[in-house]
């Protein structure tokens, strides 16, 4: 037991650090510097965050000027791991043939992961810059075709993204 | 005591109340925002322009809100609690002297202060600070509640090992100036030096002493959030809620109040200098008591800024931290302060 050496946090102190007050004060500095900073904040409603390209809001589904993109494969329902797309199919006389007759996604369930986006062989289904999700009521967030369907001029800059490194 | 003395001194406390309680609301303001400058943030600003009538929609908030007293808390104590508080804060504001007397009426002075002339001006602050833990520790066992009796005891505790490092600081005052009366300290300052040159020891020692009083951080062990969820308060809401946080900043700005007159020379404009001469105006003449009261104040809310900025600057004593620097560190200080000035009373005077 001869040579244990202490060197605990209070040992290491100088004798100015010891009695608090010069390290209180230059803390206290610290804090009077900090008030004249700008600050960080964003004033939400008036100020409104834009995301890049690579955000992933809310998925939806391209609306060309023809119609919607999805050819309702179904894959995107499939891929969905936490079970929020439901996608029931139909026959129509255009060149894709098949088209959604319903497009429901829960966005309760939804965690944003963009699986579906991955998996659609037709680049119709998106994940758009929408962060923005408020509902009243459980049925509200079951969005259908209607709110689903974007335009395809709002989703530019996702699709170049998309092209760009997927 | 006349009719007209009876009304005058019913004015003067309406006064004197009225601004104590907008001050106290403002200050929760201030302090909001100075944390939020502090932080890098904005702080409220919403209400009103720069958020300035936040304390008014606090205030109306807080009197709308239902008021629940637990089934286990003695009612009757349990709703004198924040009544004490708040009345011994109040009580503080009659001897703090904010300046000379305005307007003469039968041979009596009238001013902003209540009772300036109180022979034994500081003993009264003691003796009401002292009090004021009755409040607090009050609030903590009516509540019946773990968490609101530790933040009680706490308080009861704190508060009374740092009393006597509060009244041994007050003693170099009293020593140098010969006088408990707190104008009679402040008019030896305004043609002298202020007593914080005479007194460093004395001041720093009153601040902190004062922190711990006041239960402000780094002393705030009582309401300290992560351990006791909200300390002696816990139970409380609505205006009784409002009650015991209004006393806590009142006590804030009397104690700001006390040491601007006691170590800052009160309503002294120019330190080492005789403001009546160079102003060129007589002494207790309107203009200079007017200034005085301007001056007073700013300084007590420089000393009210100074305890919120260390709020937001240090983090909180442990609680045998707290005893350790209250009986082990600033009592000894004290004492050899008091000795030293007594030693100085008695060489140079």
């Amino acid at each position: 037991m001869a040579n244990i050496t202490s060197n605990t946090e209070s040992q290491r102190l100088t004798f100015w650090e010891r009695i608090y007050l010069p390290e209180i004060a230059k803390g206290l500095g610290l804090t009077f510097k900090q008030m004249f900073k700008p600050s960080f904040t964003r004033q939400y409603p008036e100020e409104r965050w834009i995301p890049e390209g690579s955000y992933r809001g809310r998925p939806v589904l391209v609306l060309e000027e023809d119609g919607e993109r999805c050819v309702a494969c179904g894959l995107c329902s499939r891929v969905c791991p936490a079970l929020a797309i439901e996608v029931r199919a139909a026959e129509t006389d255009m060149d894709k043939e098949r088209y959604p007759e319903k497009f429901e996604i829960n966005m309760l369930r939804c965690i944003y992961c963009g699986f579906c986006e991955e998996v659609c062989p037709e680049e119709a289904i998106v994940m758009s810059k929408d962060y923005e999700l408020v509902f009243s009521s459980q049925e509200e967030g079951i969005f259908g075709k209607d709110k689903l369907l974007v335009p395809i001029a709002q989703l530019q800059e996702r699709l170049e993204f998309l092209r760009q490194w997927r | 005591m006349s009719l007209i003395q009876l009304i005058i001194i019913v004015i003067q406390a309406t006064i004197l109340l009225t601004l104590m309680l907008v001050c106290a609301a403002y200050m929760v303001l201030a302090e909001r925002k100075i944390a939020a400058w502090i932080q890098n943030r904005v702080g409220p600003n919403r209400v009103g322009p720069w958020g300035l009538f936040q304390s008014f929609a606090d205030v109306i908030k807080l009197n709308l809100k239902e008021d629940i007293v637990p089934a286990a808390a003695d009612y009757k104590f349990h709703a004198l609690a924040p009544v004490i508080a708040i009345g011994v804060a109040i009580t503080v504001y009659a001897i703090i002297p904010f300046s000379g007397p305005l307007v003469e009426i039968d041979g009596i002075q009238y001013g902003l202060s209540m009772a300036p002339n109180m022979n034994i001006g500081i003993l009264a602050m003691l003796a009401m600070t002292s009090v004021g833990v009755y409040g607090i520790a009050l609030a903590g066992w009516s509540s019946n509640n773990k968490y609101s009796l530790m933040g009680g005891l706490r308080s009861a505790a704190q508060m009374i090992s740092y009393e006597l490092s509060m009244g041994l600081a007050i003693i170099g005052v009293v020593l140098i100036a010969g006088s408990l009366n707190l104008i009679e300290i402040i008019q030896a300052q305004t043609s002298g030096i202020w007593y914080i040159f005479l007194q460093p020891a004395g001041f720093i020692l009153f601040f902190i002493t004062a922190l711990a009083e006041t239960n402000r951080a780094p002393f705030d062990l009582p309401e300290a959030e992560p351990e006791l969820v909200g300390g002696y308060h816990t139970e409380y809401s609505g205006m009784k809620f409002g009650l015991l946080y209004l006393a806590e900043y009142a006590n804030i700005l009397a104690s700001s109040a006390i040491m601007a007159a006691l170590y800052l020379g009160g309503w002294d404009a120019i330190p080492f200098l005789d403001d009546s001469a160079i102003l060129g105006l007589a002494p207790n003449s309107i203009p200079l008591v007017l200034l005085g009261h301007v001056v007073f104040l700013t300084k007590a809310f420089a000393l009210v800024f100074v305890f919120i900025w260390v709020r937001w600057s240090l983090p909180r004593f442990r609680y045998d931290q707290l005893m350790n620097l209250g009986w082990k560190v600033l009592l000894p200080i004290s004492l050899i302060n008091v000795i030293l000035t007594g030693l100085g009373v008695l060489l140079f005077q």
